[in-house]
């Protein structure tokens, strides 16, 4: 039936764009993992405090307002004046370097050498705290994320028009596709070709790699972790910012935006913990699996398989092949 | 040949430090050396003597283990080093070769020794041309300098390890058992590589080795640890006469060579203690 094969198209295009945005979050696991070992449970939540960083700035929110108006019996809850996103992004870009360095000053630099699993419990505490930290700074209520670069090219919101009219007079069907789901493959796009000239051709980026394979030998040619983790916890920041912003557009800014991070993990055992690559084709199996699945199958089973099959297919990985589609193996010579 | 390029400039100066790992292991109790501009002096002594402990005080690793350094002093050119990072005495010319030559896996061979001049600020094409140094010493590296370093043989890994050491343009390069692991032939080509070195471009070594024969042909002078205390120092000809080394260290006496088991059990009996 040609008419069912044109809507599976349609399914499997939308869930190549759902599959970025899976793909933007399992990102900024890698990046930390990779570099330093460390399986950041804090990723979701630095996405969620980003966004809301995002918000607060542009709509001029005064941080902290609740503590300040409670100790001081003050009523102040806005500057009153509105932030261009640009310039709002740029100071959130502070905030999460900021972040990186305050996380690695005060949490990491104590724990070097420390078991991975302590290291991961030290991130499921940052989670937490983070999590209230943006809740106390900007309070709690949901809030909309309207970026806009000019006046006129906000991020868009909505069906593509000539999308739609030109499947339709090819398919006599029309296409729905969201503009901001375009926006975010090209988003990304760009952020993964960015990261990757990043890591291989420069020479923060090879320290960066030399740290990930051996943190002595790193140290003993003068590298200093120190200052390349705070640089991979700041373009982790930066990555989840990405994220933030994509997903609060989509859905609002709201506490549910940390949890994207569940849906992070079964990307990251499908793509393997260690490889960029692996990364984004994890996400973008996930995203069209999951939706062909509900497409194809989801009938017979009473549907609402998208809330499973991720975790499902990253389970069949896990018994049999357990570093993912582009894990790296530990090189041993023999 | 065994005093060429000794001079009286002394660049490094171990005085009497004590190391202590996890504020209980005490591992060097006391250990003193001197390591003069131009010269190879070695570090002899069997395993958990203190010689990588040592060399690890001396380029600031034992900070990420967990060691210290509880008493003495460590003066590089005269000044007080034991408490700066790794990247400012490699910025002051003192790298280490660890053992286990710890190359980075997954990085190029070339990539591997570009690392080495992560701390340089003079400029990609001086990079450029000690990259050809490096290579015109190992010549190897040069035919493999697109494969992963993690995929090379052993003997490439230690030329790795040390080319990527030279790229930091060090005046004193403290190399950890460069032997360990490797053919014989390829130690002698190692450690001929090192002479070369040290005659050609200047760099002083500071070398650990358990290869007690090897390392006091190339050494202009040695100390020779045991358990954490210097028992025996002077110049590396000396040392090679020396009966007690040659006992207990080449495996060679009076009688002719002795198996493995009684020289243990005489080393037992008879201990250096100072």
């Amino acid at each position: 039936m040609p008419e069912q094969l044109v809507f599976a198209m349609e399914v499997f295009l939308n869930g190549l764009m759902a599959g970025v945005l899976y793909a933007l979050v399992a990102l900024g696991f890698v990046l930390i993992y990779k570099a330093s070992g460390i399986f950041n449970f804090a990723q979701g939540v630095m996405a969620l405090f980003a966004a809301m960083t995002l918000v607060g700035i542009q709509k001029g929110q005064v941080p902290f307002a609740h503590l300040i108006n409670a100790m001081l019996g003050t009523h102040i809850h806005h500057f009153g004046w509105h932030i261009h996103s640009f310039i709002a992004i740029l100071l959130t870009v502070g905030v999460m370097i900021l972040l990186a360095w305050a996380v690695q000053k005060v949490v990491f630099k104590h724990l070097v050498g420390q078991e991975p699993i302590i290291l991961f419990m030290a991130t499921i505490g940052l989670a937490y705290f983070l999590e209230g930290f943006a809740d106390l700074m900007w309070n709690s209520e949901i809030k909309k994320l309207d970026v806009c670069m000019t006046a006129n090219a906000c991020l868009p919101q909505g069906i593509n028009i000539p999308i739609d009219e030109f499947t339709y007079g090819i398919f006599g069907y029309g296409f729905f596709i969201d503009n901001l789901d375009i926006t975010a493959t090209i988003v990304a796009i760009i952020l993964v070709a960015a990261l990757v000239i990043f890591s291989q051709y420069t020479k923060q980026g090879r320290a960066m790699r030399a740290v990930a394979d051996d943190h002595q030998a790193a140290l003993s040619v003068g590298i200093s972790l120190n200052f390349i983790w705070v640089l991979v916890w700041s373009v982790a920041g930066f990555v989840a910012l990405v994220a933030g912003i994509m997903w609060g557009a989509k859905s609002g800014v709201q506490f549910s935006l940390s949890l994207i991070a569940l849906k992070a993990l079964p990307v990251l055992m499908l793509g393997g913990f260690t490889s960029i690559p692996g990364a984004i084709v994890g996400g973008l199996i996930i995203g069209v699996g999951e939706k062909l699945f509900e497409f194809a199958i989801g009938p017979m089973v009473g549907g609402a398989t998208e809330n499973w099959f991720a975790y499902v297919l990253a389970l069949i990985f896990l018994v049999f092949r357990p570093q993912g589609l582009f894990g790296e193996k530990i090189i041993e010579r023999v | 040949m065994l005093d060429a390029g000794h001079t009286e400039e002394t660049l490094l100066e171990v005085n009497n430090i004590e190391v202590i790992y996890n504020h209980v292991i005490l591992v060097l109790k006391g250990v003193s050396l001197s390591v003069p501009k131009g010269g190879i002096t070695a570090l002899l002594g069997g395993n958990g003597a203190g010689k990588t402990t040592t060399l690890k005080a001396v380029s600031n690793l034992l900070h990420s283990e967990r060691g210290e350094v509880t008493k003495g002093s460590i003066n590089y050119r005269g000044n007080r080093v034991q408490d700066l990072d790794p990247a400012d005495l490699v910025k002051r010319g003192v790298i280490q070769v660890m053992e286990g030559r710890h190359c980075f896996e997954h990085l190029t061979v070339e990539e591997n020794l570009l690392t080495g001049a992560y701390t340089r600020t003079d400029g990609g094409a001086n990079i450029q041309q000690d990259l050809e140094m490096v290579y015109n010493y190992f010549p190897r590296l040069k035919e493999r300098r697109k494969s992963q370093a993690g995929y090379t043989s052993g003997g490439e890994q230690q030329m790795v390890a040390m080319g990527r050491a030279l790229m930091s343009r060090p005046e004193t390069i403290l190399l950890d058992e460069p032997s360990m692991g490797l053919a014989p032939q390829l130690v002698e080509e190692i450690f001929n590589i090192v002479k070369d070195l040290n005659e050609k471009e200047g760099v002083s070594f500071l070398l650990a080795e358990q290869n007690t024969n090897v390392a006091l042909r190339f050494a202009h002078y040695g100390y020779i640890l045991e358990n954490g205390r210097v028992v025996m120092d002077g110049p590396a000809a000396e040392l090679r006469e020396n009966p007690d080394v040659k006992e207990f260290y080449l495996g060679m006496s009076d009688e002719g060579r002795k198996s493995f088991r009684d020289v243990r059990s005489y080393r037992r009996r008879k201990r250096w203690l100072s």
